[in-house]
């Protein structure tokens, strides 16, 4: 090597676009004007035929009664989710235990609550006072510490709970399960090496990163739990969207605007949940990736600035 | 040189998974302040071995013992005792291990590794543990990564902050599984320097690789593990200068 070589050779060359004549795709133009006439053809039909009563809707999307019967909704989706997830969690922990009882126990239950459907278990949760009159806790065959009378403790709102949240517990047990098994066995290695007990490395190794795999589904479960709300008619429970809804609709002689109203409702709240679905998914890709993707806010102002400076 | 106390005491130590019999009779004594390196053909044995010194896998007989305190067993009036899991736990405290795989926590940055042990396992205050990171992450050269995720990181970068991680808790004993294996050989050498500075400190080590140079260098004890048994031990340059069966020859043969 002589010593006059230039220093960093490794210099990068020259850039010059590769201008080209783009492809054409004539095939797509011909569906894509299929498409956009039948839109068209919706969009008429949605503004001009009078039996979809948009007047009708726009009367009562705000009043009183659907507005509590959204917020019914909501509190039973929230709620019956977080019993869900926390049940579904222990159920998750209880099934991965090397003790029979612990995992034979979640095995059962989620046997039971995953084959039987939904509308029957609400069914039997509200008529749950038909079989036991009184809840006691004491030993078995022994001497009894309380006793409940089961009309005031399962009151329609509590039974739709315990329907809804027990039969998503079954489900969510097993997308946990699925996110902890996920995770790559080194990593309970590196933790309990370090002298992590078992508990201590599913808290802050294993779980953090099981979210990865647990928050899609999860959100899943979620949107179809807003749905299944509908459903606590079983109970019945008479206060939450769709039932208001349908109750006006039938007084008005008008069931298919008012049924439309209750859709309308539940796309906006999805939409809601979809967008914060994105947010924690992003949270949780923390480290599994090199780069977060941008939020539509940040890819948006990107579009603005380079639009800006060509 | 012998007058320092035994660290690692090995007698008869036996380890099967089902019929396949992967340690059959380990003897082993490693002193305090010593590195022990360990070769050897894949499937010999070697990180059986050396994950039964932690306890990540159990023995099924003979003896091992840390400090002359048994691993996983407590031994009361002759009778022997299974350790519950916090005591095992407890043990492996003052024990570090670095992983041929790395397995850094990927969800937590360089500095949040290194934290993690003192934080969870010792209760350690976190702006303490976290300035007690950031100076061990100088230790290995990676002062200014402790915001980087493991993924922005080399390979070779990643296995210096996972010794680093060992470190926090303080060990009185490292074991190394293959540190160097999964790395490309350019970042091989920064870090089997951090073991060797590492080993100049006085840490009491136990290397598990296929670096014969590192054992000649560094090493004061090299043992041959061969079909779960300790086939040759002496001191590295003198073993491997000398050694004297056929297949601790053909291993060299091959890896040399």
């Amino acid at each position: 090597m002589s010593t006059d070589a230039p220093e960093d050779v490794a210099q990068p060359r020259e850039k010059p676009p590769i201008e080209a004549v783009p492809v054409r795709h004539p095939g797509r133009w011909v569906g894509a004007a299929i498409v956009a006439l039948f839109g068209a053809m919706l969009v008429h039909s949605l503004l001009t035929n009078p039996n979809w009563g948009w007047s009708l809707i726009g009367e009562w999307i705000f009043s009183p009664p659907i507005v509590r019967g959204v917020g019914v909704t909501i509190l039973l989706t929230v709620l019956s989710m977080i019993i869900g997830l926390v049940l579904g969690i222990v159920l998750a922990i209880m099934r991965l235990s090397p003790n029979p009882v612990l995992n034979g126990t979640s095995w059962l239950f989620i046997w039971a609550f995953r084959g039987t459907p939904v509308y029957v278990q609400l069914f039997l949760w509200a008529n749950i006072i038909a079989l036991y009159t009184t809840i006691s806790l004491g030993v078995p065959f022994g001497p009894e510490f309380f006793t409940l009378d089961t009309k005031t403790l399962i009151p329609a709102f509590v039974a739709a709970l315990l329907g809804l949240g027990l039969n998503e517990a079954a489900y969510m047990s097993e997308i946990v399960r699925a996110g902890i098994l996920s995770v790559d066995e080194g990593q309970e290695e590196a933790a309990t090496a370090l002298g992590m007990s078992r508990m201590q490395t599913l808290r802050h190794i294993v779980l953090p990163q099981a979210m990865r795999v647990i928050v899609p589904p999860t959100g899943n479960e979620t949107i179809s739990m807003l749905k299944t709300t509908s459903l606590v008619i079983a109970i019945p429970l008479t206060t939450e969207l769709f039932f208001q809804a349908s109750a006006i609709g039938n007084r008005l002689f008008q069931p298919f605007p008012m049924a439309i109203l209750a859709s309308i409702w539940y796309l906006a709240l999805t939409s809601v949940l979809m967008v914060g679905q994105y947010y924690i998914e992003r949270h949780y890709a923390k480290g599994a990736m090199r780069e977060l993707p941008p939020t539509p806010i940040q890819k948006w102002r990107r579009k603005l600035h380079l639009g800006g400076a060509a | 040189m012998s007058e320092k106390p035994v660290k690692v005491l090995a007698e008869n130590v036996h380890k099967a998974y089902g019929r396949n019999e992967v340690l059959r009779g380990i003897d082993m004594e490693i002193r305090t302040g010593e590195v022990a390196c360990i070769i050897g053909p894949s499937g010999g044995g070697k990180s059986t071995f050396l994950r039964c010194i932690n306890h990540l896998e159990k023995i099924d007989s003979g003896r091992l013992s840390v400090d002359g305190e048994l691993i996983g067993y407590k031994q009361r009036s002759g009778k022997l005792y299974e350790m519950h899991d916090k005591e095992v736990a407890e043990q492996r405290r003052s024990i570090g291990m670095v992983f041929q795989r790395f397995n850094l926590f990927p969800h937590m940055t360089a500095a949040e590794n290194v934290m993690c042990g003192p934080v969870v396992v010792r209760r350690d205050n976190k702006k303490i543990a976290r300035e007690r990171a950031i100076e061990l992450l100088g230790k290995v050269g990676l002062g200014d990564r402790g915001d980087s995720y493991p993924m922005q990181l080399s390979g070779g970068q990643q296995q210096r902050v996972a010794i680093a991680r060992a470190l926090a808790m303080d060990p009185d004993l490292m074991l190394f599984d293959e540190p160097t294996s999964a790395l490309d050989p350019e970042l091989v050498g920064e870090v089997l320097d951090v073991m060797r500075r590492l080993a100049e400190s006085g840490m009491t080590m136990i290397v598990v690789t296929h670096e014969i140079g590192f054992a000649r260098q560094v090493g004061d004890l090299l043992a041959f593990i061969d079909k779960g048994v300790v086939a040759e031990i002496g001191e590295p340059r003198e073993i491997l200068a000398n050694p004297q069966s056929k297949r601790f020859q053909d291993f060299l043969g091959k890896v040399l």
